[in-house]
């Protein structure tokens, strides 16, 4: 049932993704492309630079998105609701006990105990990426890129979907 | 009405104007919800901002929901939510049926492969974002240590992350707390 799997697709990352929509990305790619096979690693790639060069959640952007590709738009409010509603409904049901615990340590730390795993799964992502753009384009090319698109974005300040359309032509023209 | 018109029009700014994921959306929020429309006071938003930290899931739908439902219920929740989520999925989904066209052509794989080499920096960045909070908040000895045991368990012995984090989420819970961090703790 494919809405069943959209459901699981986007629940899992929603309720395990520990420092918001940033977290449930690696979450995201484990069940979207590991797990459903639902597109290819270099696809998923494609789509978070999209996502990426325009604004607002990323999250809730790649629950719509790959939930209406998938399942239409039934597809599209099943990987929404499946990403948002979970941790809506925990925060209005526990926020007032959330509030008064808010200073346990306990509490605190439950969100810096996943961050290392968090950490990996990104990582293991930025390198599977990096390999795909090695295999098309060579070690050179990819190094430089990565090189150019770190300092303009990150120390420059540039916006990133400029940065995308560059490299969406340079890509285009030159390799 | 006017408060869900007021609510829809607060998200739906934020929504457009949030570039770099939710996280980067909250100073937005922060001004629309505390500054612009006085809906709550400082102290009240940094509570809620801390207790939507300690919950799982994309930050800024959480923060749109609850806000708009404290301000106006149910129908308070719909319209922030909506305004906050929807217009981008549908911009997205525009773009890349727009651009999926012409993806059989060969200069394309150049394209992708470009395109890719950039996010996968992107992702190496949060990458390090994450491992820096981590370190601030447990230690760098501890984290390299934590680091190293997950590389292991995920990447090695393949357990699906949904296992590690709820173990880990479930010894944050039981695991002794140092006493001089304990004051926080209600009693």
């Amino acid at each position: 049932m494919i809405y069943w799997e959209i459901f699981v697709a986007f629940f899992i990352p929603g309720i395990l993704g520990y420092g918001g929509g940033p977290a449930s990305i690696p979450l995201v790619e484990n069940e979207v492309v590991r797990n459903f096979e639902w597109m290819s690693t270099q696809e998923f790639g494609e789509l978070l630079a999209f996502a990426n060069s325009l604004p607002g959640p990323i999250a809730t952007k790649l629950a719509g998105y790959i939930g209406f590709e998938v399942g239409g738009y039934v597809g599209a409010g099943i990987g929404l609701f499946a990403s948002i509603a979970p941790s809506l409904i925990l925060m209005i049901l526990l926020g007032g006990i959330l509030i008064k615990y808010k200073k346990s340590p306990r509490v605190k730390r439950l969100t810096l105990f996943v961050q290392p795993v968090i950490a990996i799964l990104l990582g293991v992502l930025a390198w599977n990426f990096w390999n795909e753009a090695y295999i098309g384009i060579g070690f050179w090319q990819t190094a430089i890129i990565v090189v150019i698109s770190y300092f303009l974005i990150e120390r420059k300040n540039v916006h990133p979907a400029f940065i995308i359309a560059g490299a969406l032509l340079y890509g285009g023209f030159f390799l | 009405m006017k408060k869900h018109r007021n609510i829809f029009i607060a998200f739906f700014r934020v929504g457009m104007l949030g570039f770099g994921g939710g996280p980067a959306s909250i100073p937005l929020i922060q001004k629309e919800v505390v500054k612009k429309y006085k809906w709550m006071n400082d102290e009240e938003f940094s509570d809620v901002f801390a207790i939507a930290n300690t919950l799982p899931g994309p930050v800024a739908t959480k923060l749109a929901g609850y806000i708009g439902y404290r301000v106006s219920g149910w129908g308070g929740m719909l319209s922030s939510l909506i305004a906050s989520v929807m217009p981008t999925v549908i911009l997205l989904i525009i773009l890349l049926r727009t651009l999926s066209g012409i993806s059989e052509f060969d200069w394309v794989k150049g394209m992708t492969a470009a395109v890719i080499a950039v996010v996968g920096m992107m992702m190496a960045v949060l990458t390090w974002q994450f491992i820096q909070k981590a370190g601030k908040g447990l230690g760098w000895l501890i984290t390299i240590f934590m680091t190293i045991v997950m590389f292991i368990l995920l990447q090695i012995i393949h357990i699906h992350p949904g296992i590690v984090i709820a173990a880990l989420l479930i010894l944050a819970l039981i695991l002794p707390v140092k006493s001089h961090d304990k004051e926080g703790e209600p009693s």
